[in-house]
């Protein structure tokens, strides 16, 4: 292979890339080398097991996604803003939707939410680490190499550009030869090996580890929302493990899973990915509506109305969600009873979706609203999400289908409930937590700015897209007619709108982190559950002594009856696990063995597998027991972190 | 992160940290299900997708595939021994069963790459049809399972050679003893809906 086989070449705007990669990466090893932090850095976050790192280091590359698939988003915007724009070309334009959509489910909004469950659900529940600590750090690091990998592809290699659903017979080696749909493949792949391990640590987790006294239905709604997406998780992820690995068989193997010739099945496919590919949004709202359920109790004033209610709503959602999958492909002809079947399905799901929905208003109604940010994040959640839910139900009906298929009626529908549910929540869910994990609030008045600007350019963008689509333009088209034009101009201005408004989100964090007053108490909203019982910043430990948690609302109680998470009588030596640098190596090296697959060298591909197979050999010889906190230390840092 | 470990019940439970293992595993072992349950609604959507290579009622035997199947069904017996064993306290009780379950593991492992070797030069590859290539993945992502459940019990063995019986290493035992019997149940399922339909139909 030549050089210039193996990097783009090109394209104006991919050389732009490569400049920023080399010279962001540069000023990393210059700044860490100049400040002397490396060793900080291995030490601290690289090799580290801790569950609120880790999370953090999430949300941190969670961010950078959003960063990547913003700009692929608005690339896209400014070549349909008007007729015969030859700001990028047809071949260009398919990449940047295919990493626009991945990117975006499936290295930003996931990571992102797992980030908070990450940093939130053990401190919610008592615990004071996930069950496999180091479990967990193999899977955010499988996640941020799948990540890399896939962002990669731009530059070197070639983006894959057969769309976000990657639909047979187009990914396949014969019209899709080359790299490209293979770094999709094995980027996905390994991340989401990491979900799936995260799915099933969290799971435990969440059975094993809860503070006595707390039992499942006085759990906070947020670790509910949790353990119900576990659950999807880990009954969805196998099917796209099994999909891409049959595909990558066919693309680099020569297996006939999916072509033309060997009498092989192109829409097998199609009903793979969304067995997955359903679930999976699932995976993504759920946590939402946690976040919002959190959010809107506190600054409501008032317990959660009808928590019952919120949580076997979440139940029913799961389970529906693995029985509605057929939707995404009406128009393939699977006859008019499975299309019946599955429109009726579809619709169920808004049932108890509106449970959610009236409960939420129940708990708003005649409270003493709390105006904050993540607050008014929530606040505008319903009525968004309720745009975009009805509009589901009208995809839903497949008869109606047939018109709305394929165009950007479909777009603006989801990208109202992902953005106005997911995205909204994890602003609000980082803002509403934001003190928790850096000891600081985000400034509420720049918030609101950031808040505002991303609202209101996000109903710009969108709410066009509804009627552009009736007027029947197709998603996945690079040039618009004039007819198409003026609804797409206040798209692209809203866009913009929303680049504004993540920009301030971004300037916000650096200034809160120059400004912001440091928080003393560690309770920083006056909050209802056990994760504001800690101080702040956490200790490593979590809680010097794990409280008694009988109550729904728990740390309301314990406040109500003095108690705190530092009980000097009860103190004992609290076991913690070592730091260890076999996850990030393991993973690096998984990593390289799956480039090599991209490429199709396999002989690298296999020292490569290898290479991980010996690692958790070594992984299995390993009988480092963690060590113990002994009591005085605890006392020491509990003293200091409460001013005592 | 408890470190309370139990006086009583077995040694694998005693300890939250195997306890945890243990439910952590059987919800991957959910997992699994999925996976294979994916695996055999392919093999299940492409059966009789041939093309040109030959059909499978030409080329499977019941001979071989009923041995691979006493082998295996054996080895998970065997397992069980083993794991008795465990309990019973006896480190080389437990160590001698599971040499003889790998080496049935072994056997079963070397006849399914006879078995695979046969049906290519027979013309019927991994890339020969779409049917082909679901059999293969089918019975090959059974037979890699198998495989990577040897090399990780050569490990556990050398860990209960070096340490003997304690929480941590019966708690990896235990674990292996429930992949190992997923195997089977996996395997029982691959032998009825591919090789017996297979030889009928």
């Amino acid at each position: 292979m030549k050089l210039d086989e193996f990097f783009v070449t090109g394209e104006p705007l991919v050389y732009g890339g490569m400049v920023s990669i080399v010279l962001v990466t540069s000023a990393v090893i210059f700044l860490l080398t100049y400040f002397k932090r490396w060793g900080w850095l291995w030490r601290e976050w690289l090799t580290t097991v801790d569950h609120k790192k880790i999370g953090i280091m999430y949300i941190l590359s969670a961010l950078a996604m959003l960063f990547r698939g913003g700009m692929d988003a608005l690339m896209m915007r400014i070549q349909l803003a008007f007729p015969n724009m030859n700001f990028l070309n047809a071949q260009h334009y398919d990449e940047i939707f295919t990493t626009h959509g991945t990117i975006m489910i499936i290295f930003m909004a996931m990571p992102f939410l797992i980030g908070l469950m990450n940093i939130i659900v053990p401190l919610q529940i008592g615990a004071r680490d996930f069950a496999f600590p180091f479990v967990n750090a193999l899977s955010f690091w499988s996640f941020f190499f799948g990540a890399m990998l896939f962002n990669i592809s731009f530059v070197i290699g070639g983006s894959p550009d057969a769309g976000w659903t990657s639909y047979t017979p187009l990914s396949g080696a014969a019209m899709s030869p080359g790299p490209g749909q293979n770094f999709y493949l094995m980027g996905l792949q390994l991340s989401g090996i990491g979900t799936l391990a995260t799915g099933i640590n969290l799971m435990v987790t969440i059975l094993k580890m809860r503070a006595p006294g707390m039992k499942l239905f006085k759990m906070p709604i947020f670790t509910w929302s949790t353990l119900v997406t576990c659950f999807i998780i880990i009954f969805a992820f196998p099917i796209l493990t099994v999909a891409l690995a049959l595909l990558t068989i066919d693309r680099i193997f020569g297996s006939q899973f999916f072509t033309v010739t060997g009498e092989g099945m192109p829409m097998m496919w199609a009903n793979l990915f969304w067995m997955w590919g359903h679930p999976e949004v699932y995976i993504v709202i759920l946590p939402a509506f946690g976040i919002f359920s959190e959010v809107i109790a506190t600054f409501a004033r008032k317990r959660l109305f009808g928590y019952h209610a919120m949580v076997w709503s979440m139940i029913l959602i799961a389970g529906l969600s693995f029985l509605v999958w057929v939707h995404h492909f009406f128009t393939m002809g699977a006859g008019a009873f499975v299309n019946s079947v599955f429109s009726v399905s579809t619709m169920l799901i808004a049932v108890p979706t509106g449970v959610k929905i009236f409960n939420w208003l129940a708990t708003l109604y005649k409270s003493k609203i709390e105006f904050t940010t993540p607050m008014m994040w929530s606040l505008a959640f319903i009525p968004s999400f309720v745009l975009g839910g009805v509009t589901g139900v009208m995809l839903g009906m497949a008869a109606a289908d047939y018109q709305f298929h394929n165009s950007y009626f479909l777009i603006a529908h989801f990208h109202y409930v992902l953005i106005a549910g997911t995205v909204f929540a994890c602003f609000a869910g980082l803002e509403y937590w934001y003190p928790k994990m850096f000891g600081h609030k985000l400034n509420e008045r720049i918030g609101k700015l950031a808040f505002w600007f991303f609202v209101i350019g996000f109903h710009v963008t969108f709410f066009p897209q509804y009627f552009v689509g009736l007027d029947g333009m197709p998603r996945r088209v690079f040039y618009i007619i004039p007819e198409w034009m003026p609804l797409n101009v206040i798209s692209t201005v809203g866009a913009f709108g929303m680049g504004v408004g993540f920009a301030i989100f971004v300037f916000n964090i650096y200034y809160s982190y120059r400004n912001s007053e440091r928080e003393k108490t560690g309770d920083s909203w006056d909050g209802r559950t056990l994760e504001w019982a800690t101080p702040t910043p956490v200790p490593f430990y979590n809680f010097a002594t794990v409280p008694h948690a009988d109550k729904y609302d728990a740390f309301l109680d314990m406040k109500e009856k003095g108690e705190t998470t530092f009980e000097e009588e009860k103190l004992e030596p609290i076991h913690m696990p070592s730091n260890t640098g076999q996850p990030i190596i393991m993973m690096a090296i998984a990593a390289f063995a799956s480039f090599a697959l991209i490429f199709e060298w396999i002989t690298l591909a296999v020292i490569g597998l290898v290479g991980v197979l010996i690692m958790m050999g070594i992984r299995s010889f390993d009988y480092d027991e963690g060590y113990h906190v002994e009591v005085d230390e605890i006392k020491r840092i509990e003293r200091e972190a409460r001013g005592l | 992160m408890s470190a309370h470990e139990l006086k009583s019940g077995p040694l694998e439970y005693r300890t939250q940290e195997g306890r945890m293992s243990i439910l952590g595993f059987w919800i991957f072992l959910a997992a699994e299900v999925v996976l294979f349950s994916t695996l055999f609604a392919t093999y299940a959507v492409l059966y009789g997708r041939t093309a040109d290579a030959p059909v499978p009622g030409e080329l499977f035997e019941p001979g071989i595939v009923l041995v691979m199947t006493f082998l295996l069904l054996t080895s998970s017996f065997t397992c069980g021994i083993a794991i008795h064993h465990m309990r019973r306290g006896s480190v080389k009780g437990l160590m001698t069963w599971l040499i003889i379950t790998l080496i049935l593991g072994l056997g079963f492992l070397g006849f399914e790459i006879y078995e695979f070797v046969h049906y290519s030069h027979e013309g019927a590859t991994l890339q020969s049809s779409a049917f082909w290539s679901a059999f293969y993945t089918l019975a090959g992502t059974h037979g890699v399972h198998v495989t990577l459940g040897i090399g990780w019990a050569v490990l556990l063995l050398i860990q209960l050679a070096k340490r003997g019986l304690t929480t941590v290493t019966s708690r990896k035992v235990f674990i292996i003893s429930l992949y190992w019997h997923f195997l089977d149940v996996i395997w029982i399922f691959i032998f009825t809906s591919v090789y017996l339909i297979g030889m009928v139909v």
